[in-house]
This record gives C-alpha cells, sequence and structure tokens, in this order.
C-alpha cells in the first residue's frame, strides 16, 4: 500500500480550477518533489494534503485513510510531519523547548497542569537537536537563530512525531546554494534512516534533480508528467510548460546552481 | 400582544437603529482605515447630546436647535481632529492594545471634562421646533421627531454610500481599509487621509448624539453604553462594513424594541418579563452571528495582524533571588496586622492591594501567555462577587461556601464567553470581552428584583472571627498566593507552554497537533475562576456589592494594573496591581477628577514607558549585565 495516495483530488476557487483532478502516489521511504511553474497548484495541493483546506472532491488517502477535510493537527496526529515554506519558532521558547512542545502534544500531555514542562521529554528532544546538528544552541531563545539554523529546528520538530510521511513546503526557499544543499542531504539522511516517506515541492531544480526519487510535474492545476529525473528532463511537455520552446534542464540544472 | 402593537415597537425600533447607525459607522470607518478602534467614540456621541443640549437652550429656537445640531457635529469633528492629530498618530505603529488603552484614557477625560462643564445631572433638551407633536399610526402616537430619525439614518446611509462610490475621498478610503501600506506606497497623504476620516467618524458620531437631544437627556453614563452597543453592531454587521452597520442596528434596535413590547409573558409555570431581557437578546443575536459567520454579517475576514510587539524572553523559574525576595515581602505583609494597631486603614489597603493583586494576575495569565487582551475581565469579578453576595442573601449559606462557590460561578460565565471569544482573535476579541462585561453589567443592573438592581447587594459581613479586619486579611493573603502560585504553576506546566505556543504562532501549534482554541479557551475559563475569587473576597471586604464596582472601569483598571507592570514578565502583575491599587486608594481619592487623573496616568505609561515598571527595570538590568560582559571580555 502507498503512504499517501491522492486520487481525482480537485479544487477551484472562484471559476479558476487550481487544482484539477490530480492523482499520484507516494511510496514508503521514497523522496517525492512536486514542481511546476508559478500558479501549477503546487500549493493549493499541498495545503489540501496538510489540511489548511478542503477539496471540493477527491480523495487522499494516507495509509489506506481518507484524510480530505480533516483539519492540520488531526492529520498530524495521525502520523504525518510537515514543515513551512517560511520556517519560524514559537518564539518566547528555546530552541530545546519549541521541539519538547512538539513531543508533549505527540504524547497527548498538553492538557497537563501541574508537572514543569521544561525537565519533560528533555532527553529526546536533545537527542533530537543532537541529530539535525543543533544540541549546542538547546538553551538558547530560539529567536535569536539564524535562519539556515531556523530550518533545522522546524526539521527536528516534523521529526518528533515519527512521521511516516513529511510534507515539505519549498524547504530551502529563503537559502543560498550551499545551505540548501546541506539542509537537503541532512533531510535526507534523516528519513532514509527512519524510511520515512517525503512529497516535497521546490523551486530550486538544483535541488530536485540532485536528491528526488521521482519528480511530479503540475502545470494548470493538472498532472502533466510522472518520472524520474532522466525521464522528467527528456519529457518534452515538461520542456515546453517550463521554456515554451526545446531547451532542457542540463543547463537550467547549473544555472540553478549559480545562482 | 396585538398585530398593531407589533408592527409599532417596529417602528420604534428603527427610530433607535438610526441613533445606533450613527455611533457604530463612524467606529467601522475610522477602523478601515487606521486599524484603530476608538473607544473614544461613544464619548464623542455623548458630547455631541451635551453641546446640542447647550446651543438649543442657550440660542433656543429653531436656530438653536437644528442649527445647533449642524454646528454641533462640525464642533465634534472638529475634536476628532485634534484628537487624532495630537494623540493617535504618535501611536499608530504601538501594539493595538496601547491603542485601545490610549482612547480608553480619552474616555476618562473627556468623561471628567464634561462633568466639569456640565455638571452631573441629567440634562433633557428641549422638543424639536416643527416636529414636536405626534402622528397617529397604527391607532397609536408615534413622536414626529422618531419618525424624522427614522428616515435620517437610511438617508446618512445612502449619501456615504454615494460618497465612498464616487468621490476620491471615498475611493480612499476604501482603497486604505483593503490595503493601508499599499495606499501609502503610492503616494498618498496618510496623515490628511487619517485625520480626515477620524473627523468624518467623529462628526458622524456627535451629530448622532446631537439627534438624541430631544428624545433623551444628556447623562454621563451614556458614552460606555453607546460604545458597547456600537461594539455589539460592527462585531455583528462585519467591521469596515456600513451597510453592515446599518443592517445590525436595524436588527438589534427591533429585537430590543420586541423584547420591550412582548413585556411579561405568563408560561404557567413561570412568568417571564421580556423587557428586562433586552440586553441578553442583544447578546444572543451577537452569538448566533458569530457562530454563523465569524466576522460579521457583512465583513470580511481581515488579514493577520502582524506583531509588532518586542519578543519575549523565554520563561525561566524563579531564581534564589526572586524566591528570597518573595518570602521576604511575605514575611513583612504577615507583620502588617501588628503594625495596622496604630493605623487600620493600612489593613484595608492590604486588603484591596491583595484583591487587585488576583484579579491582575489572573488577567495577565491570559493576556501575556495567552496573547487574548480581555477588556471585559470585569465580568468574572462580577460573576464571582455577585456569586457569593446572592448566595449569602437568599440562601443565608456560610461564608467558606460562599467564597467556594464564587470562582465556580466566574468559571462558568468565563466557559461560556470564552467559548464565543476565543474564535476571535485581536481587536475583534477585546471588543466581544467587552461586550460580554457589559452585558453582566446590565444584567445585574436591570434584575433588580433578583440583584438589587442600583442599589446592589448589602450586609455581605464576613462572620467572627473574620469581621476583624487582620484576620480577613491573612484569608486574604493566603487566597492570593495560593491563587498566583497555582497559575504561575499552570505556566510552568505542558498546559501553560501549550498556550503560548498558540500565541506565537497559531499555525504551527495546529501544525504539531494542539486545538489552539481549546487550549485558549480553557486557560481563559482557569483566569475567569481565579478572577471570581479576587471578587468573592471583594464581596465580603466590602460587606456589600453593586452594578458600579464591576462596570467596565475595574476591566480597564486590571488591563492598567498588568501593563503598569510589564506584560511581558510572570511578576509584572503582582508589582503593577500594588502600585495602582496603592495610587488608587491614597492618591486618586483625594480628588474628584480621579478619572481625568487616571487617564493621564495611562496616556503617560502608553506614550512613555510602553515595557511596564518591571519590564524598564529587566531591560536596564539586561542592558546592564551585556555592557559588563562586553567590558570583561
Amino acid at each position: 500500500m502507498s503512504v499517501l495516495a491522492v486520487h481525482s483530488l480537485s479544487k477551484a476557487f472562484g471559476g479558476v480550477r487550481a487544482v484539477n483532478e490530480v492523482g499520484f502516489a507516494v511510496e514508503r521511504g521514497e523522496f517525492l518533489a512536486m514542481i511546476g511553474p508559478n500558479g501549477a497548484g503546487k500549493s493549493t495541493c499541498f495545503n489540501m494534503i496538510n489540511g489548511q483546506l478542503a477539496p471540493d472532491s477527491g480523495e487522499i488517502l494516507f495509509e489506506g485513510k481518507n484524510i480530505a477535510g480533516l483539519v492540520p493537527r488531526t492529520i498530524w496526529q495521525l502520523g504525518v510531519g510537515r514543515t513551512f515554506q517560511v520556517a519560524a519558532t514559537f518564539g518566547s521558547m528555546t530552541v530545546a523547548e519549541n521541539v519538547q512542545m512538539a513531543l508533549l502534544s505527540h504524547a497527548r500531555e498538553i492538557y497537563s497542569l501541574w508537572r514543569p514542562a521544561g525537565e519533560m521529554h528533555r532527553e529526546r528532544a536533545l537527542d533530537l537537536l543532537e541529530q539535525v546538528g543543533m544540541r549546542e544552541a538547546a538553551d538558547r531563545p530560539s529567536r535569536e537563530l539564524a535562519y539556515g539554523d531556523v530550518k533545522r529546528i522546524e526539521l527536528a520538530i516534523a521529526l518528533a512525531n515519527e512521521p511516516r510521511l513529511l510534507l515539505m513546503d519549498e524547504p530551502t526557499a529563503g537559502m543560498g546554494a550551499r545551505e540548501r544543499h546541506e539542509l537537503i542531504e541532512l533531510v535526507k539522511r534523516l528519513v532514509v534512516e527512519r524510511n520515512i516517506s517525503v512529497l516535497f515541492t521546490e523551486h530550486s531544480m538544483d535541488v530536485v534533480f540532485a536528491f528526488a526519487d521521482r519528480i511530479i510535474v503540475l502545470a494548470r492545476g493538472r498532472v502533466i508528467a510522472d518520472g524520474d529525473a532522466a525521464a522528467i528532463r527528456d519529457n518534452a511537455q515538461v520542456r515546453e510548460v517550463y521554456f515554451g520552446t526545446g531547451k532542457t534542464f542540463a543547463q537550467s540544472t547549473s544555472q540553478g546552481a549559480a545562482s | 400582544m396585538t398585530l398593531s402593537a407589533f408592527l409599532f415597537q417596529a417602528l420604534n425600533g428603527l427610530s433607535t437603529a438610526s441613533g445606533l447607525f450613527f455611533i457604530a459607522v463612524g467606529l467601522s470607518l475610522i477602523f478601515g482605515v487606521t486599524r484603530i478602534i476608538n473607544i473614544a467614540h461613544g464619548s464623542l456621541y455623548m458630547l455631541g447630546t451635551y453641546i446640542a443640549y447647550s446651543f438649543a437652550t442657550k440660542i433656543g429656537g429653531v436656530l438653536g436647535f437644528w442649527g445647533g445640531i449642524l454646528a454641533t457635529a462640525l464642533i465634534v469633528g472638529a475634536i476628532g481632529a485634534l484628537i487624532e492629530i495630537v494623540l493617535l498618530r504618535r501611536i499608530y505603529r504601538a501594539p493595538e492594545l496601547f491603542q485601545l488603552l490610549a482612547t480608553f484614557a480619552l474616555v476618562l477625560v473627556i468623561n471628567d471634562a464634561t462633568l466639569w462643564l456640565w455638571g452631573p445631572e441629567d440634562l433633557l433638551g428641549p422638543r424639536a421646533p416643527g416636529l414636536g407633536g405626534a402622528v397617529e399610526v397604527l391607532g397609536r402616537k408615534l413622536p414626529t421627531y422618531d419618525l424624522f430619525l427614522i428616515f435620517v439614518g437610511p438617508l446618512v446611509l445612502v449619501i456615504l454610500h454615494f460618497a465612498l462610490a464616487r468621490t476620491r475621498f471615498g475611493r480612499l478610503i476604501r482603497a486604505a481599509t483593503q490595503d493601508r501600506e499599499m495606499v501609502g506606497a503610492l503616494g498618498v497623504n496618510q496623515s490628511i487621509l487619517f485625520t480626515s476620516v477620524f473627523a468624518l467618524g467623529a462628526l458622524l458620531a456627535g451629530l448622532g448624539g446631537a439627534l438624541q437631544v430631544a428624545r433623551e437627556p444628556a447623562n454621563l453614563a451614556t458614552d460606555l453604553v453607546a460604545i458597547g452597543d456600537a461594539f455589539v453592531v460592527v462585531v455583528v454587521g462585519g467591521m469596515g462594513s456600513i451597510t453592515g452597520a446599518y443592517l445590525a442596528a436595524v436588527i438589534i434596535a427591533e429585537v430590543k424594541a420586541l423584547c420591550i413590547g412582548i413585556g411579561v409573558v405568563d408560561f404557567g409555570f413561570i412568568s417571564v418579563n421580556f423587557s428586562k431581557l433586552t440586553l441578553v437578546a442583544e447578546f444572543l443575536v451577537m452569538a448566533v452571528v458569530l457562530i454563523a459567520r465569524p466576522y460579521g454579517l457583512l465583513g470580511r475576514a481581515q488579514a493577520t495582524v502582524r506583531s509588532i510587539a518586542e519578543p519575549e524572553e523565554p520563561i525561566r523559574p524563579a531564581t534564589p533571588m526572586l524566591k528570597a525576595l518573595a518570602v521576604t515581602v511575605l514575611a513583612l505583609l504577615l507583620c502588617l496586622p501588628l503594625l495596622a494597631q496604630s493605623s487600620p486603614y493600612l489593613l484595608i489597603l492590604g486588603i484591596d492591594v491583595l484583591i487587585a493583586v488576583i484579579f491582575a494576575t489572573s488577567l495577565h495569565f491570559i493576556m501575556g501567555p495567552g496573547g487574548m487582551h480581555s477588556f471585559g475581565h470585569a465580568a468574572y469579578f462580577g460573576l464571582g462577587a455577585y456569586g457569593a453576595a446572592l448566595l449569602v442573601k437568599w440562601l443565608g449559606v456560610p461564608m467558606g461556601l460562599a467564597l467556594a462557590a464564587a470562582p465556580l460561578v466566574a468559571l462558568a460565565g468565563a466557559l461560556l464567553f470564552g467559548w464565543f471569544a476565543v474564535r476571535l482573535s485581536g481587536v475583534y476579541l477585546a471588543m466581544l470581552t467587552l461586550a460580554f462585561a457589559q452585558i453582566v453589567w446590565a444584567a445585574v443592573f436591570q434584575w433588580e428584583g433578583f440583584t438589587g438592581g442600583s442599589n446592589g447587594v448589602i450586609g455581605v459581613w464576613p462572620p467572627p472571627p473574620f469581621d476583624k479586619s487582620w484576620v480577613y486579611f491573612v484569608l486574604t493573603l493566603l487566597l492570593a498566593v495560593t491563587g498566583v502560585l497555582l497559575l504561575r504553576r499552570f505556566l510552568f506546566a505542558p498546559f501553560g507552554y501549550a498556550m503560548r505556543a498558540g500565541r506565537d504562532s497559531p499555525l504551527r501549534a495546529e501544525a504539531i497537533g494542539i486545538d489552539v482554541k481549546r487550549v485558549h479557551w480553557l486557560g481563559f475559563a482557569i483566569a475567569g475562576g481565579v478572577c471570581g475569587v479576587a471578587g468573592g473576597l471583594f464581596a465580603f471586604a466590602k460587606g456589600s456589592i453593586s452594578p458600579e464596582t464591576i462596570g467596565v472601569g475595574r476591566s480597564i483598571d486590571g488591563l492598567v494594573m498588568v501593563l503598569l507592570g510589564g506584560i511581558q514578565t510572570l511578576t509584572g502583575p503582582i508589582v503593577g496591581a500594588s502600585v495602582f491599587a496603592t495610587l488608587q486608594d491614597t492618591v486618586m481619592r483625594q480628588t474628584e477628577y480621579w478619572r481625568a487623573l487616571l487617564g493621564a496616568i495611562i496616556l503617560l505609561l502608553v506614550l512613555a514607558f510602553p515595557q511596564g515598571i518591571v519590564g524598564a527595570f529587566a531591560a536596564i538590568w539586561r542592558k546592564g549585565k551585556i555592557e559588563k560582559s562586553e567590558g570583561a571580555s
């Protein structure tokens, strides 16, 4: 069974069909990229899967259970982690407390009124921080961190509920080329260790073609291509959508890496 | 009730609706463009009635009355412009809580200025020249002036509508309502736009007030009643929608008029006097609308307000120094009864301060860590106080039981009101909580048979040995310490963390499985319950409780205490409450114009010490520490 299976998912805003009969699947342990030009419907699609938007029609099966229309927190509780396009933390907490918050919620302990939270799940939080390379910063106020570090904290938070599926909305947005690769390498290592499936959207083609196991391409609300990096590179329709001509991704990849 | 009586009441409702519309529409316009909730809008309305009264009586005749109404509108409009230029312009970038407080300070100042100029008596204006008679409608006499008011409201609505649709000024207002930054980026002079919108809103409020002069006496309590009604109208109609404001004004006025029209109905086993239920009806309308449409009938969701407040430090358990300080203060307080033998007043002051500490700490619990700026915390104080006092009055329960019931009554009220309140945020939440508090106040005031109305409940004295002030002081101290420590414990527990997570980023909190509304709702209820303890203690400390002591003024006192101490620290509300309650009991009681004095303190606080006392000290201390460490390295 696929970890995530999307069937004929649709959403219209007014008269515009932002997502139109989209279907795809994410297999266990797969690192799947969803790309497409601006306005292709990636964000809409993403927000329906994470519960931010309710679809007009279609099914979203997570491990066989339909999660379409559920609220984000329920989807999270089922075992789906997520990171945001613009990373941020709970600004009034330390780095460790941010991770502890997610652990407390996962353990269903947030309504506890008595035990001091500072010591609860601290070891596990430090362990997660160790894995994203942020153990040293554990007791610093999280709002003091640099943006690249905030991204790492967010990753530690996303792993706190031991998700089987991780949704990452443009994980490298706003980062430089080297930082970008380091972060994705880290993500890839962590999810492979845990056998977590990942669905991510991305604008940086260098990242997509270097790391994704498989790529699906959205344009005007529809899936126009689905395959590995080589297949997507050679797909005439994809080239058409991105460049309007027969240019290839070989060039774009090198340009992307340079920028 | 017959059909004709029913229709007659409906007509009456329409004339009231016009008055409501005039206040609400200005409030809504000003909010749309400047994002400031002008609490002083009710005061401008009240000023309108007073100024028009002076014109009508001093000059008299047709000119004095009708000319006076127009002149009043212009004068109040000019006052509005002045307020915008002198005060509001300085605080557009301040956190919204401070803007709300600043406009509330204006309420206090304007109220005392009115008292000083016109005196405390109600002033009823003359009948309108030319419209003094009555016409026969459906076999009843309807004053011609009311008929006139029925048409004035829609007339102004149509004029405003066309002005907004067709003129350049109107287009600017609509553009600014949608995207203020963009209008500024396009090179529109924002200062002039803001000033003129504020003046227009004030003018409408002044006009509305002036038109009431032949209908109702000018009264010093009008300001808060008017703003409470206007809030409900604006919340129901939708912020920034002019047509929504009229629609909501009509709905609310009609529901009230019909309640009065229905009167006493005998259901066989119980007879209900509907005319006493007008405020409850208003609340029900609002509740229904907010469940169905959280942004009002014709309103749209506002873009999330960016938080400009200083980022908050992570909370830390008390340092040994703080613990030592707390123990010292506690020991000193326990010694107070010994000192009090020479000056018994000290104990009364001590009890007042401790009650204020419970009140402010419970308010801070939801305001600070919860991020819910309640402008109606007095409701739970009142529920606690009345809950205890009425149990004593009607059932004769002993003090211990009454004091135990106080937080439960307040908790029940907070659970009910909080359920609605957490569905909104920012200024909407502030307005809704204020409206709830007004409803509690009005229910107490109107339900004379049960609550004693304006006389309140008297004779709620503690039994021996608590009749000795030092014993009662020790009891209060015990409960205050328990309350404060309990709330502090909750804040350090996972629940407190979850509450802060929901405040810091609702989106991210939901994304890690936290039901933010539920957490905030429970936080609201806990704060309400603890606040009820303060209310219960207050009732027994004073031996009586009256509507006056649970009015909106107490809610605002709480806000001032929290802000005075500093909202971002856990010890802030304790210091703030102590300083404020002491000032109130000593300095402010000395003058008749204490409201203006309080207003001045608030304005000073908002303009000069936005971090509060403890916050300012903490900042200086941190700065010193950094300099020291830099000097060492």
